[in-house]
């Protein structure tokens, strides 16, 4: 089985200049590879580091040491040492990415923010937000809301916008940070089925889910990410 | 004491033409220059004039630069050979250059004009010199006369266009009427002066030399015999001159410019040529306006 | 993208004397990518923006840019006609303060126009069909297009600028603080506009603020500037989320929250 991102040995701590320099060491030794067709899923308790993790496979965290190969446009990359058009290539082309929490744009619909990834790979703009309506109504968002920015939506509405963000593109890397925390049950189920979906079509996912349900439903592998716990600083 | 008694107790006395030989080089100079750049601004050492500034200074320091003791000279003020200035300006030149003075166009050797292009047409040998008070046509768009060079030197005109399209979004037509600019030999934009826009077809391929003065400002320009002098417009919007319903009301002159007399406080009025001296002469040879009569009485 | 950079800048310095402006400032930026230069007042960031557009001849360095043909050129090596030709038709200038980059006695229209009438466009029909098209891409109704900027609001004079550079399709354009001294609301529906043109029209935009916020919405990449140096560069998210320099941590740790 093709495995799309290999993460070896990468460590991560933050300098906090603000407080006297002191060296906050989040994670060590960070390794693991994620395979097409399989949601790998970051277990540990919170403050273990699975967030931060997750950041540095989207580019969002600085990387310290080590590399995180990604397999784009036919060649693996590393995301760790990579400049910042590849990172941004590797995100409109390879990396999707459903955050915990949208980051609102003023005035702009909540479809736009939805198809915005799908338009940004060349897509017309239209088929693009046909593609976003279609996932609103499969998570049962309000057709009422489609069209107004979701800076006043509900947080269980925004996450769904984010689910639908990160889910419109056919990207080969999918990374979900707790996409079902303030869902109801019918709507975990919708993201459940749309992860297997991703699953079934050869789309490698790494996740991390509070939900204890969602985690077992659809966990292929759970990486412990107590095993990356750095040593702590002197 | 008079200018008059002066010269003659020899107490004191006039160089040629009132400037002084240097001087005289100085401007010839800057002339020579500006009809080698046609249409470029040349800057000059203007002196102070026994006359305030906006009467002429500019175009007097010319005249005096290049008037020689066989010219003749005519000095015409919006067409007319018989206002103040006009009249002052030809004294003037009578006395401290001793040159023949006429009001014919076709006799002059030198042309000294506020505002006007004559009718007839000049010929070779002729030098038109146009008294200019502002000669930047850029500057009412463009305060800063740096960067107003600039623009020149890189022939940058777009903003002189945007002018024109301001006229026609504001009045659907192009309003300016006077000091039209122009484009000298493809390069230089230039002003007219505040001739009307009915004489800038006339500057265009000209027989006569062209020289512009502008005293208070210091700049002397030129537009050489023979030269392409086009008037911006736009495509759409094509520059046009005036055109005048009826004819000269004293001379029955078509296709002139003419000026609007009051003729009573009952609004009574006619247009006759603004040019004075061509509206004469056609008199002369018999032509009548339909005023004719009536005004020559009521002048009486 | 285009895997050659549009700008290129290296080693540019400004001096004032023995006073520092910008020193030893490289970068390339590429079609369609939008550069945030950030830093507090005093920091160089707007003489590090003068210096590569032009506007103010560095010290040390060269600034080159990729012309249509394909050549790159040095800027500072160009003759005046060709640089200023340049910055008319294929760069663009933003300015903070709308007045430095409008003529306020001129119509709208003819603000937008004047830069199709400078490249020889003499047909005042098409002229004031593009303005108004224009002017409706940034939001002022075309019954606004014989008024002057003068009886315009902050944000309207604001976004007829950016009509104004853009209506020649530039490559690259230039802004100094673009919501500087707007409204929060203004300054919203100002970002939003410009977020939308930039990725239409696949600008490479350079941006000097001092709001981080902007920097977050518009940028793809940014450059914090401190003294006249850059202290930290690198994706905009990664640089706010996770900032390094010292200077950079304070710098997000000093965002008011709402």
């Amino acid at each position: 089985m093709p495995t799309p991102v290999v993460v070896s040995d990468v460590s991560k701590s933050f300098v906090m200049h603000l407080r006297g320099g002191i060296v906050i060491p989040v994670v060590e030794h960070v390794d693991f590879s994620l395979k097409a067709g399989a949601c790998a899923v970051l277990g540990g308790p919170s403050g273990a580091g699975k967030s931060s993790i997750l950041k540095m496979l989207y580019g969002n965290y600085g990387v310290e040491r080590g590399q995180i190969l990604i397999k784009h446009a036919g060649d693996y990359v590393d995301l760790a040492s990579a400049d910042p058009r590849t990172v941004l290539a590797v995100r409109r082309d390879t990396i999707g990415y459903v955050s915990q929490f949208l980051r609102v744009v003023p005035r702009v619909s909540a479809l736009d923010v939805a198809a915005e990834p799908l338009v940004q790979r060349g897509a017309d703009p239209q088929a693009a937000r046909d593609r976003a309506a279609e996932l609103f109504s499969r998570l049962n968002l309000p057709e009422t809301l489609w069209d107004l920015p979701p800076a006043t939506f509900s947080g269980g509405e925004q996450q769904r916008v984010n689910i639908a963000r990160g889910f419109i593109t056919d990207h080969p890397v999918l990374l979900l940070d707790e996409p079902t925390a303030s869902l109801d049950a019918k709507n975990r189920q919708v993201v459940i089925d749309m992860i297997s979906e991703k699953k079934a079509a050869h789309v490698a996912l790494l996740g991390i889910f509070h939900d204890q349900d969602v985690r077992d439903e659809v966990a292929d592998a759970v990486i412990d990410v107590t095993q990356f716990a750095a040593a702590k600083a002197a | 004491m008079t200018l008059e008694t002066e010269i003659e107790d020899g107490l004191a006395s006039y160089n040629f033409a009132y400037l002084d030989e240097q001087t005289k080089r100085m401007i010839r100079r800057a002339i020579l220059k500006g009809i080698a750049i046609p249409g470029y601004q040349v800057p000059f050492a203007s002196r102070e004039m026994p006359m305030p500034y906006g009467w002429g200074t500019g175009g007097v320091q010319v005249t005096a630069s290049i008037i020689g003791p066989d010219d003749t000279l005519k000095v015409i003020d919006q067409g007319a050979d018989d206002t103040t200035n006009a009249v002052s300006i030809r004294a003037f030149f009578a006395k401290v250059a001793d040159v023949e003075t006429t009001t014919r166009t076709g006799e002059a050797t030198i042309i000294q004009t506020r505002h006007r292009i004559p009718e007839e047409k000049l010929t070779e040998g002729q030098i038109l010199v146009y008294q200019v008070p502002i000669p930047e046509p850029l500057r009412f768009l463009e305060p800063r006369e740096t960067e107003t060079r600039k623009m020149h030197a890189l022939a940058e005109y777009g903003l002189m266009h945007v002018k024109l399209y301001e006229d026609i979004a504001r009045n659907g037509h192009i309003a300016t009427t006077y000091a039209y600019p122009v484009k000298v030999e493809g390069r230089y934009v230039m002003d007219p002066s505040p001739t009307p826009k009915f004489d800038n077809p006339k500057m265009h391929m000209s027989d006569a030399l062209q020289l512009f003065g502008a005293g208070r400002e210091k700049r002397i320009y030129a537009v050489p015999p023979h030269t392409n002098v086009v008037s911006l417009d736009f495509e759409d919007y094509p520059f046009e001159i005036q055109t005048f319903e009826e004819p000269c009301a004293l001379c029955g002159a078509h296709g002139v410019y003419l000026d609007e007399v009051i003729l009573d406080d009952r609004g009574g009025r006619m247009f006759v040529c603004s040019d004075t001296d061509f509206c004469e002469e056609r008199r002369a040879e018999g032509h009548r306006g339909h005023l004719s009569g009536e005004a020559m009485e009521a002048a009486e | 993208m285009s895997d050659e950079p549009l700008l290129r800048v290296s080693g540019v310095s400004k001096f004032y004397g023995s006073r520092i402006g910008c020193q030893d400032v490289s970068f390339e930026l590429w079609p369609g990518e939008v550069l945030a230069i950030v830093g507090e007042s005093g920091s160089g960031k707007t003489t590090l923006l003068n210096c590569i557009s032009t506007r103010l001849m560095p010290t040390a360095g060269t600034v080159s840019y990729r012309m249509r043909d394909g050549q790159f050129r040095d800027l500072y090596r160009m003759g005046e006609a060709e640089r200023r030709f340049l910055m008319r038709t294929d760069w663009g200038f933003v300015h903070q303060n709308p007045a430095d980059g409008l003529r306020m006695s001129v119509s709208a229209g003819a603000n937008v126009g004047e830069r199709l009438m400078a490249v020889g466009e003499r047909h005042y029909g098409n002229i004031r069909e593009t303005a108004a098209d224009w002017l409706g891409r940034v939001e002022i109704t075309e019954d606004r297009i014989d008024d002057q900027p003068r009886s315009f609001s902050g944000g309207m004079r604001q976004r007829l600028q950016i009509a104004r550079n853009l209506v020649t399709g530039p490559r690259l354009v230039f802004m100094d603080e673009p919501t500087g001294g707007l409204d929060v609301s203004v300054q919203a529906r100002l970002l939003d506009l410009l977020r939308g043109l930039v990725n239409d029209l696949g600008l490479a935009v350079v941006v000097v603020t001092h709001d981080l916020a902007v920097a977050r919405l518009l940028s793809h990449r940014m450059m914090v500037m401190k003294d006249g140096k850059v202290v930290e560069t690198g994706l905009t998210d990664r640089v706010l989320d996770d900032p390094r320099a010292p200077y950079t941590q304070l710098l997000v740790s000093s965002i008011l929250q709402v």
